[in-house]
């Protein structure tokens, strides 16, 4: 099989200096004592904390960098030693675990010593408990508050009363907050609210570009344009570059450029990625001419019920609609509407072992939606980061495989 | 002559089987595949053809399959183990089926159509058991070679004694209690057979017509009953079982060639 060289997205140059600014940003608040620094979850009340004046660290994006860049297999043994288990959240462990080294890939990136150190730690448990535990340690390790939002779990439709409980817990979490950073200021407040919807908004287009035939982005590429979606929301630098970004994909529609060359099939993904093996699974995608048009992975950055005029509420609602949170009738029925929207020829569920929350294959969900839709599918047994549940010789024969099957079909 | 050559390196062994264009098996061949795979593929091509008796010269198109499909340099195209067992099953056994295809490696359980077409498939995960490598574990452990495991199941007496345990590690670990307890070998060797059927089930809902394939059932025959037993239907084994991934790459083969010629 001759070598494909994937398609390469022109914004990536900026944003990669997007990027490097966010973490620059952050580290030069971490070292002036006049400004504060709060580690928020992926999914967590960030639109609070920059109302609040607080620069916003991911510790997820940290650790999916680790992930990416191959060291989070390296590191996870340390946090095993010290009694995380190898079975629980590879973020978790790998993060933990490169800190009790002094290892940041940030270092090698853009020369920062190490992570931030926080005021604050702050957490939503919408995406899972392990959030928790994980922010804890370093509350422990730093001896600073870790306050969180603890959200239901396997929500069926979104009653008022739930989101009532969430924002009474956002509303409760701000007068925490002004203990450390002082008062809220509103205007900042709905001003960080109504950027995060824009970028939103945003991402969301490109993402539906993926929905053109061919599509123009691949989910290998979202899960890399993803990062200011995650941790730039509610900034204007995210809002400019998905903008840039947005323009050079819709132009490819318009081209009818394809993401990949010839493709011949189109897959949703389901779960997380595998980070140490984003380019050898894209490039393997590529060669067979398949794209993985769209997953909901990627799309679990849409937050379009933000809303500046009710940013407590608006948050609590946006938050507690996440995909992850929901039950499996609900989940079931947005992969069915995202596989019609793409038009996609089968589903790749990834199993990752140390993910239960995003690993949608365990209770049938594969079977029950390949009825529902005559679609096929195939599970991937891997991790997010650790790379030692992952054997690249039965996921590369296995997507073969499936392809293969997809040709018969035909 | 025109041969269609068909080469399947596994992880444990490399096999080979040329056709002719009547699609009949002409010859096999079999050899470690160790730790070069290119070569292996070779030998085991160069003994199929010595069965023929033919020369590479007369092979018309090549197709490669297995873990090391990738490094037979002189094959036009690979396809999976996966679509190769279905092929060369349905060859065999030409209707609707499940192939149960267990190898050294890996098990796979694939759906096949009347027409020969691939529904479905799923492998086992990540873990030996349930694979020829955890039976010669096994055949290590108890100090004797695979085939005489079999041997050794068929004397078993006693069908109480089972190995439960998920992983190889811990089966191992539990062999050892086993025969603490004064245990006979005989019934560990059957009760390692056993888990390793066991494992077939958990992958998907087997009903109607099987075929087992692969090499643990060309060493281990008692394989096939022992499967009967835990699916609760009749198990079909190929003449050859452990070629049946060579076969359906040399069908591929002997496909290509024709394409080509008749330039569909």
């Amino acid at each position: 099989m001759s070598e494909v060289k994937p398609r390469r997205i022109a914004a990536a140059r900026q944003m990669k200096k997007v990027m490097a600014d966010h973490f620059l940003g952050i580290d030069a608040a971490s070292k002036d004592p006049a400004r504060k620094v709060a580690w928020c979850t992926s999914v967590g009340p960030a639109e609070l904390l920059q109302g609040f004046g607080f620069e916003v660290y991911y510790p997820e994006n940290h650790s999916a960098i680790l992930g990416a860049t191959r060291k989070a297999t390296d590191y996870i043994p340390h946090a095993n030693a010290v009694g995380y288990s190898p079975d629980i959240c590879s973020y978790l462990t790998a993060d933990v675990g490169a800190f009790l080294q002094g290892y940041t890939p940030l270092t090698r990136a853009y020369g920062i010593q190490s992570v931030p150190r926080p005021d604050v730690l702050v957490y939503n448990t919408n995406q899972c408990r392990d959030v928790q535990d994980w922010f804890m340690w370093y509350a422990r390790h730093w001896g600073v508050p870790c306050l969180g939002i603890q959200t239901h779990r396997n929500i069926g439709p979104v009653a008022d009363d739930h989101v009532a409980s969430i924002t009474a817990q956002v509303e409760r979490l701000a007068t925490e907050l002004e203990e450390i950073a002082g008062p809220l200021d509103p205007d900042r407040f709905r001003e960080s609210v109504a950027l995060s919807r824009r970028c939103s908004e945003l991402w969301e287009r490109v993402l539906c570009t993926g929905a053109a035939r061919p599509a123009a982005l691949t989910f290998f590429d979202g899960t890399i344009h993803m990062g200011p979606a995650v941790v730039l929301r509610g900034t204007q630098a995210a809002v400019d570059y998905y903008e840039l970004l947005l323009a050079e994909l819709e132009q490819r529609v318009a081209d009818g450029v394809a993401a990949v060359e010839g493709e011949r099939h189109r897959l949703y993904w389901e779960g997380m990625p595998v980070w140490g093996k984003l380019r050898p699974l894209s490039q393997q995608f590529l060669e067979l001419e398949t794209c993985v048009v769209a997953s909901t992975y990627c799309n679990s950055w849409i937050f379009n019920q933000l809303d500046p005029d009710d940013p407590f509420r608006s948050m609590a609602r946006a938050y507690t609609e996440l995909f992850i949170v929901r039950d499996d009738a609900v989940k079931e029925d947005y992969i069915a509407s995202m596989c019609e929207q793409y038009q996609v020829d089968g589903i790749v569920y990834h199993d990752a072992k140390t993910c239960p929350n995003n690993s949608n294959n365990r209770y049938g969900m594969p079977q029950r939606l390949s009825e529902r839709l005559s679609l096929p599918f195939l599970v991937i047994n891997g991790d997010l980061n650790d790379l030692r549940c992952y054997s690249e010789e039965q996921a590369k024969t296995s997507i073969e495989a499936f392809v293969e099957q997809l040709d018969q079909a035909n | 002559m025109t041969l269609f050559a068909g080469i399947d390196v596994g992880s444990g062994y490399t096999k080979a089987v040329i056709l002719d264009e009547g699609r009949e098996v002409l010859g096999s061949g079999l050899t470690h595949s160790g730790a070069n795979f290119g070569e292996a593929a070779e030998r085991a091509r160069d003994e199929a053809l010595a069965e023929a008796g033919a020369d590479a010269q007369q092979i018309t198109a090549c197709v490669s399959t297995g873990y090391g499909r990738s490094n037979v340099t002189f094959a036009e195209a690979r396809r999976t183990e996966i679509d190769c067992h279905a092929r060369g099953a349905y060859y065999h056994f030409p209707r609707a089926m499940t192939v149960v295809d267990i190898g050294g490696q890996d098990n796979k359980v694939i759906r096949v159509d009347a027409t020969g077409r691939r529904i479905d498939f799923a492998m086992n995960r990540k873990c030996a058991a349930g694979t020829g490598s955890f039976l010669e574990e096994i055949a290590f452990w108890l100090k004797v070679p695979l085939d005489e495991l079999n041997r050794m199941a068929d004397r078993s007496t006693d069908a109480s004694v089972t190995l439960g345990s998920y992983c190889t590690v811990f089966a191992k670990t539990e062999i050892l209690a086993r025969i603490r307890e004064g245990v006979r070998a005989d019934d560990l060797a059957r009760a390692a057979i056993d888990s390793v059927a066991r494992r077939v089930l958990e992958s998907r809902v087997i009903t109607g017509s099987v075929v087992l394939t692969g090499g643990v059932v060309a060493h281990v025959p008692r394989m096939k009953q022992t499967l009967e037993g835990v699916l609760g239907v009749e198990v079909d084994v190929p003449p050859s079982p452990q070629h049946t991934g060579a076969l359906g790459a040399a069908l591929v083969a002997y496909n290509v060639a024709e394409s080509q010629q008749t330039g569909r």
